[in-house]
């Protein structure tokens, strides 16, 4: 057996920069954490639960909710983490601009992972014009070792200037793995709660105080940053100096090893005194950042220099060596030996067996259609469904469709409804749901539950019955929430039940009245079924009808010159049975041997 | 110093190929090298394309494989290999399973599965075609494609040896299926 991570307690480690975050977070004794999950820093709090029991870590239904906890957990004296994706903060900046204000009595570090070039999210955001908005300490780490240690150096920072940290990662850090450099765990006493209404009170009086400090604050850290570990200058070839942060600085080492570098570790407040030192000494600066040209806007704009660096490169997608090795010196890239070669494209699809493949292929055959969310259900957009039309943000697909409702009237779209997964309900649909009850809208919300939350790899969520650590916790009963919202008409489904499904949703497109779908199947990762079965396929009773092939499954593929379908014993699900239900001959049956 | 190997592992969601990554790094970390890996999460590992890039030497900055830089490009699907040949080196090699996995876009007839064989031949890309699902069938177990893969790579990677590859696979696997890896680890390697 490998022993836990918190039995290691010294040596190196293979560590995702997530997991790094994690293993810093444990080495600085932080005693709470409470996140929601999202790509791409779900890996954070899966570690914490999994490696590290002395820390208290739980999912939150959202991140607001997240970011509130862990203010009032600070509030008691402990130190504290919340995790989530750069959208996760739009959801949690409420408490967080204000968090900022009243400071940190315990440790407060908040992880905002990026997504440039948009592996898995609705857009790029780049948070480090969030944190600047919201006057709060960013630090960038470049690498795995950088992710631990800046996670330490945050609670110092947050502790010593009573400010939140705000950790700004990206894909490339979060999912990247490198050797780490690990220590023990140093541990922090909870300083307990004090009263102190001043500090924690908001109303006009107290903010515009709170304001002044803050403002201080930065000032300080300006010069902070000065002789900072986290900043520092790379002095070479004086004919060009770089000025980056984060992974763009591995990339600029990588191709351009000859060329100064300031590599900033703290991105917010600036150290201005050593940046003037940097570009004092260089011919031409050059900035090398991903996503939005935030160092080459405020340091170009405060020493009114010539720069350049987003016009060079983009701020669209991600940085990559290529990019930054034919944008620093107009220099050539390597030699390309084979050319790319056109393919068709690989989209990511519903798994076979995803308990959504019923609901996405019931409203398409109906010619029905939905409002979408975030989550995996939103491939209900890809053909062959082509079932999901709208997706706004976590929570969006109910006011999306109440929206539509008030605009064109609901007899002009009887059959649109919304589709949004559990978890997401729960996240920020509920209030969308409470809209539509008050303000008298009609359709339909499918709520698809398959008791995960699966998108971002599998995490227990408050219907569950399961805690971040697997214990069991109390399950929300969606039903009984619904109709307490004031809906009056609810039903829960299986998906998978394809008759049923039509009928469901027939009903509801004639109802005169707001309605709620439950669509409840697990999804496949809740399971391992103990027999591998695969769909068979006769070919002397097939008419060669592609039914089958329609329900846009994974595990189906037609052979165009015998005319039949293909099942891939690999990649057939074991306790699904669409392919079945849908041939009108009994051409596909369930074979109980299967192989392997 | 040693010059940086840089090796892409690459195939479709739910393949193995972040387990064939994890192995790779542990053996060339075991063999004294500084090891980086990146890949991606979320939504592509819902059966699109997945893609792993493993960097290691004596010092390794980048996470990243740059086009026209890779020493060897490993696929867990045929296609998907094709898609990453780009990325070869003039000396690289692309060492692919024969496995067709179909994507949707093909499945729902917008796109034809196209003939690899053929475009290997014509644009004569280094390769290695290994008959993957019949070793597999052969040693009776349809998980350990990745491992068979990484033994047929383990020839163009002799900074690592066999010691260390076994090592990092037995960190890997669960006890019981140790055997059939190290053996399809072989298999691979006779290729």
């Amino acid at each position: 057996m490998r022993k836990k991570l918190n039995e290691v307690n010294s040596g190196k480690l293979f560590l995702s920069g997530n997991e790094a975050i994690a293993r810093g977070a444990w080495e600085s004794g932080v005693h709470f954490s409470s996140s929601y999950p999202g790509t791409p820093s779900t890996e954070i709090m899966e570690t914490i639960g999994a490696e590290y029991p002395e820390i208290d870590a739980q999912w939150a239904p959202n991140e607001k909710v997240g970011m509130e906890v862990i203010a009032g957990a600070s509030f008691g004296g402990a130190r504290v983490l919340s995790t989530m994706k750069h959208v996760g903060l739009n959801v949690a900046a409420d408490p967080f601009f204000t968090l900022s204000y009243i400071g940190a009595t315990g440790g407060i570090v908040i992880v905002s992972a990026d997504d440039p070039g948009v592996h898995s999210s609705q857009n790029e955001q780049d948070n480090r014009l969030m944190g600047r908005a919201a006057k709060v300490v960013i630090l960038e780490p470049s690498d795995s070792q950088e992710a631990k240690d800046f996670t330490s150096i945050a609670y110092e920072i947050s502790e010593m200037f009573d400010t939140p940290v705000l950790l700004r990662v990206t894909t490339r850090i979060c999912h990247s793995k490198s050797i780490v450099e690990v220590g023990p765990r140093k541990e922090v006493q909870v300083k307990g709660y004090t009263k102190d209404i001043a500090k924690r009170v908001p109303i006009p009086s107290n903010a515009r105080k709170m304001h002044s400090r803050v403002v201080a604050r930065l000032k300080a850290l300006e010069e902070w940053g000065y002789d900072s570990p986290l900043n520092r200058i790379e002095m070479a070839d004086k004919s060009l100096g770089i000025i980056t942060s984060g992974i763009s600085y591995q990339y600029v080492k990588e191709v351009h090893p000859e060329v100064s570098v300031l590599k900033l570790g703290m991105t917010n407040p600036l150290p201005w005194r050593l940046i003037k030192e940097f570009i004092d000494q260089v011919d031409k600066v050059v900035f090398v950042e991903e996503g939005e040209p935030y160092l080459e806007e405020r340091i170009r704009s405060y020493f009114l220099i010539d720069g350049i660096g987003s016009e060079l490169m983009s701020v669209e997608g991600e940085l990559n060596p290529e990019l930054v090795r034919k944008g620093i010196k107009d220099g050539e890239n390597l030699a390309i030996t084979f050319d790319e070669i056109a393919l068709p494209g690989r989209p990511p699809t519903l798994c076979a067996g995803c308990p959504h493949r019923g609901a996405f292929h019931t409203l398409s055959k109906m010619k029905a259609s939905s409002t979408g969310d975030i989550g995996c259900y939103t491939l209900g957009l890809m053909p062959p469904y082509n079932a999901l039309e709208t997706v706004v943000c976590m929570g969006a697909a109910i006011g999306v469709l109440a929206g539509i409702e008030k605009a064109v009237g609901r007899e002009k779209m009887p059959k649109l409804v919304s589709a949004i997964g559990e978890s997401t309900f729960v996240h920020s649909g509920i209030t969308g749901l409470i809209d539509m009850v008050y303000n008298g809208n009609t359709g339909t919300v499918m709520i698809m539950d398959n008791s995960l939350t699966a998108m971002t790899g599998g995490q227990e969520n408050p219907t569950t019955g399961k805690n971040l650590r697997g214990e069991p916790a109390p399950a929300l009963d969606l039903e009984k929430l619904v109709l307490a919202c004031g809906v009056k008409h609810v039903k829960t489904v299986d998906p998978h039940d394809l008759p049923l499904m039509k009928r469901t949703f027939q009903e509801e497109f004639d109802r005169e009245e707001l309605s709620v779908i439950i669509t409840k199947r697990p999804c496949i990762m809740q399971y391992k079924p103990k027999r591998k079965t695969v769909a068979v396929h006769d070919p002397d009773k097939c008419v060669h009808c592609k039914l089958c092939v329609k329900l846009g499954c994974p595990a189906i593929s037609w052979d165009a010159e015998k005319k039949i379908p293909v099942i891939s014993e690999i990649l057939c699900w074991p306790n699904c049975n669409l392919c079945v239900q849908v041939c009108p001959k009994d051409a596909l049956s369930k074979d109980l041997e299967g192989v392997v | 110093m040693s010059k940086v190997k840089n090796i892409i592992i690459c195939g479709t969601g739910g393949q193995g190929i972040l387990m064939a990554s994890e192995v790779l790094c542990s053996a060339a970390w075991r063999s004294g090298f500084d090891v980086k890996k990146s890949e991606v999460h979320g939504m592509a590992q819902r059966g699109g394309s997945v893609s792993s890039h493993v960097r290691f030497g004596d010092k390794v900055n980048s996470v990243l494989v740059e086009k026209g830089a890779a020493d060897v490009v490993l696929s867990l699907e045929k296609m998907e290999g094709l898609r990453w040949a780009g990325y070869l080196s003039p000396e690289g090699k692309l060492i692919t399973c024969d496995l067709t996995i179909e994507p949707m876009t093909v499945n729902t007839g917008s796109a034809v599965y196209p003939d690899v064989e053929k475009i290997i031949e014509e644009t004569a890309i280094p390769n290695l075609m290994i008959p993957v699902m019949d070793i597999a069938k052969e040693l009776g177990n349809l998980r350990v494609m990745n491992i068979i893969l990484l033994g047929a790579a383990s020839k163009h990677l002799p900074e690592i040896s066999e010691k260390r590859w076994f090592e990092a696979i037995e960190e890997r696997v669960p006890p019981k299926a140790l055997e059939v890896n190290l053996e399809a680890f072989k298999r691979g390697k006779e290729l």
